[in-house]
This record gives C-alpha cells, structure tokens and sequence, in this order.
C-alpha cells in the first residue's frame, strides 16, 4: 500500500467503513403509513445513508447506520421509530 | 534587474506580485500591514491577477490558503506576532498536507506585556510545524528569499510549506535600494506551480484524511524526511539563483571573516549587519573574529554548521528568543550538535533584541568581551539595571 504525501486518498473511502456495528440498542424502523415524503430523514442523516424516492420508500442502510435517531426526531409525521435492536 | 529605493514591506509586496500568486489573503497587524495592503491595491488596480480574500482571522487567513492551496494554486500570506500564533494550529494542517504555502513573517515580540516591536519569538514558537523558515539580514533578502522559498517549496522532493522571516520595523519599515528582477527573469526561475495532487470535482479525492496508530507515525516520518532532503534543494536552488540572477543570495548559512577566526558570532536575521560591522572593528584590532549567519533554521543544517563552527575555541550565540526555562533555541541546538564529537569549541548563548530592545556595536562587543571570560549559558544582554524586579534576586 502506497502513502501519499499529506495521506491523500481515494474519494469515497468511507464506503469501505461499515459503522454499522456501532449501534449499541436501537435501530430506526420506517413504517410506511404517513410518510409524506419530505425527504428531511434523509437530508439529515448524518451518514447518509437514508434511501428513498415517493411516499412510504424510505430505508436505512443498517450497514452504515450509527442508530443515533435523528431521522425519528425529525420525522414530522412520526413515521419512524426507534425500535430495539434485534440479534 | 533594476535598483528601486522602497520601504521593505513594498519590496515583499513587489516581489510576491513576481511571483504571481493565484491566492492571496490575509489578516491586518502591525508590522505586517503595509505588505498585504499594498498586495491587495495591487490586486484592486488589476495589476496582479489574485483573488484577495478578507478574513475576520489569521486563523481563516491560513485556513484559505490552505483549501486554495488544496486547489494547486501558488498562494501567499503574511503575518507577525499573534497573527502567526493563531495561525499555528492551521500552520500544521499545511505542512501535514503537503502543501507548499509561503508567508512573511514580519518578526515581532509577542503579549503579554503587549509589545509590537521587534524579536523573534513568533517564528521560534513554530519552528516545529513542518514549515521551512528561512531569516533575511535585509530587504534584498526578504525579496530574494521569496523566490527561492517557492521554489524549494513546490519542488516535488519537497513539497512543503515556507515562511521568509523579515525582522519587523527594522527591515519591514527601513527605506533600502532593492535589485528588483524583471517578470521574465522570475518567470525563467520559478515556473508555474505544479501539485502532485489536487481538489478537482472530475477526478475526486480526499484530503485531509485521517490516519489511525498504524499510519499516522509514516506520515510524519515522512515529512521528517522531505525537511532532510530539503537541505539540498536549498543549496541547489541558491545556486540556481546566483546563475539566473549573477549575484548570490540565500542557501544555508552564511560566513563572515570566519578564515583563521578563533572567535565565531552566530546569529539570524537584521542584527547580523550589527554582528559583521562589530567583526570589522574587532578585526581591525587584531582579533581573530568572524561571524555566521543562519539563514535557514529549518531544515536544521546541521552539517553545514557543524563543519563552520569545528575549527573555532569559542561561539557565541546571540538570538532574539528564548524557550523559557531552558534558554536560547539556537544555542541548545548549536551545543547539540559537539555531543560525542572529539573536541567542541566553548558554546556560549545570549539573549538579545527581545521586544524591539536596540542591539547595538556595543551589545555584541561587550558579549563577545564576557564569552572570552566565561562560558555563558543563557545571558540577558543590555538588562537595566536601574529596574528594581520583582521576585528576582
């Protein structure tokens, strides 16, 4: 493997990061009832890995997410919870 | 190349414009101001193609420099004092990302007490982050060095950061005839900047990456390792500059009537011309008398030092900083250097000039008078003593 000066990387190397062993209890889980798209779940999830195009589509990649919550907190149509999480 | 009587600070301004620099930003303090108003004028009558950016900080300033440096664009800053100290963290960013910055530091005391006058502690206090740091006896250095900073700078055995060292008020505001090269003749010696690596939205990568226990370490081997290799590219290109310019200029170190010298001066910056002229009238004497001037601090030319100072029974280092609670930098350094070597002139260390106090003939003659007396570790030269101070003895 090859340093670089100043450790210059290849973009996009967080992909090869799976955070999401860092959950400690809980997972956020879409319901799909009274999603009205808005979008703002995954505007701020803070890993970016929140998907979804129209109503009632949106899902966390569990690979990446941290379980922090914050896509249940901003959910104004309370569409998604923070369920335990499960072996 | 044509002879121009100017203020210091324009003379930087004049050369850096030289330079052509894509990037300029900058923060206001005395007595740094006049070199980056007279850029930004410059820049404002469309006379250097640069995007000036106004900060609310020398923090932003360095930080600008550092994602337009990110950028592969030639980029240029000056400072002092507490603008370089609110810098430092940034300061190690560039050096750590390999990037080629140059800056002015225009020397000056730092608070408290406030002082704005001139020493050396600014740019002493960031002799470790990984910047080169060279230190000019004159204005015609703090031109000349400009050119050959960038140059060391951007060479691809290099790539690291730059600071021209100017002592303020004393070289900043002095009115001195500085040799002016032609655009074409500073084109011919420094090309335009080519970055091994930049921020470019089609072909993506990440700067500023973070480095984990099982690399962090290479990193900074290997900027330990570029500083080494610049040793020689500072040479090479003091050369490059005497054959482009036909006249001599920067490098390591320079002697002074130090052949057949039993006695050496070392020191850095303005207070060398006070140091030559003290070895003429020593000289003149009879005293076996010289002097050295460092010009680069860092890369540390060890060698080149060791190999000047050898022959001599005694060195007196006189410098305008002090790490407190041990003593003057460049002596500890200069005494480092005879650890373990068969025989080692007497070392001796002052401190002088701190906060813009005047080193005078006097002050270095009467220094070198007692350093023929004793061994001095750490002397306060020209303290009053008319001051009662509290809680010394």
């Amino acid at each position: 493997m090859k340093m670089t000066l100043g450790a210059v990387a290849q973009a996009g190397t967080s992909r090869h990061y799976k955070t999401g062993s860092w959950r400690v209890d809980k997972r956020p889980h879409f319901l799909h009832i009274k999603c009205n798209a808005d979008d703002l779940c995954a505007l701020s999830c803070p890993e970016g890995c929140i998907y979804g195009q129209g109503k009632n589509t949106y899902f966390s990649d569990y690979d990446y997410c941290k379980g922090c919550g914050i896509c249940a907190q901003v959910c104004p149509t309370k569409d998604i919870e923070m369920v335990p999480e499960v072996k | 190349m044509a002879k121009k009587m100017l203020e210091g600070s324009r003379a930087v301004a004049e050369a850096v414009a030289l330079c052509r620099p894509q990037v300029v930003s900058a923060y206001p303090i005395t007595p740094q101001t006049h070199i980056v108003q007279e850029l930004a004028q410059m820049v404002a009558d469309g006379e250097v193609e640069a995007e000036f950016v106004n900060v609310e900080s020398e923090h932003s300033a360095a930080s600008v420099l550092l994602g337009a440096s990110a950028t592969g664009v030639r980029v240029y800053s000056s400072t002092t004092s507490q603008g370089l100290l609110l810098m430092n963290e940034v300061l190690y960013n560039i050096s750590g990302l390999r990037f080629p910055v140059v800056l002015t530091c225009t020397n000056r005391a730092v608070s408290a007490p406030l002082n704005i006058w001139n020493d050396q502690q600014d740019s002493y206090s960031v002799r470790d982050s990984g910047w080169i740091q060279f230190y000019a006896e004159n204005n015609q250095e703090a031109v000349d060095f400009l050119f050959m900073a960038y140059r060391v700078a951007e060479d691809h055995r290099v790539m690291l950061p730059a600071m021209v060292c100017m002592d303020g008020y004393i070289l900043s505001h002095a009115y001195e005839a500085v040799d002016l090269p032609t655009p074409e003749e500073v084109d011919a010696f420094l090309p335009p900047y080519k970055p091994l690596y930049t921020l470019d939205p089609e072909r993506p990568l990440t700067f500023g990456t973070y480095a984990e226990p099982d690399k962090y370490m290479e990193t900074r081997y290997m900027l330990h390792r570029a500083m080494e290799k610049a040793l020689a590219v500072i040479e090479e290109v003091a050369q490059a500059f005497q054959e482009a310019f036909g006249r001599p200029s920067g490098g390591l170190l320079e002697e002074y009537r130090t052949q057949d010298a039993t006695t050496l001066i070392v020191g850095m910056g303005s207070m060398m011309a006070t140091v030559k002229a003290t070895v003429d009238l020593l000289r003149e004497e009879g005293q076996r008398v010289g002097a050295l001037k460092v010009i680069t601090h860092r890369p540390f030319p060890a060698q080149a030092l060791y190999r000047a100072l050898r022959r001599a029974e005694r060195v007196l280092v006189i410098e305008k900083a002090i790490s407190l609670g041990s003593g003057g930098p460049l002596a500890t350094e200069i005494r480092a250097l005879f650890q373990g070597r068969p025989q080692s002139p007497q070392i001796s260390g002052a401190i002088a000039g701190l906060g813009g106090r005047d080193i005078t003939v006097e002050t270095v003659r009467g220094a070198v008078e007692e350093a023929q007396r004793r061994v001095l570790e750490a002397e306060f030269l020209d303290l009053r003593p008319d001051l009662e101070l509290e809680g010394v003895d």
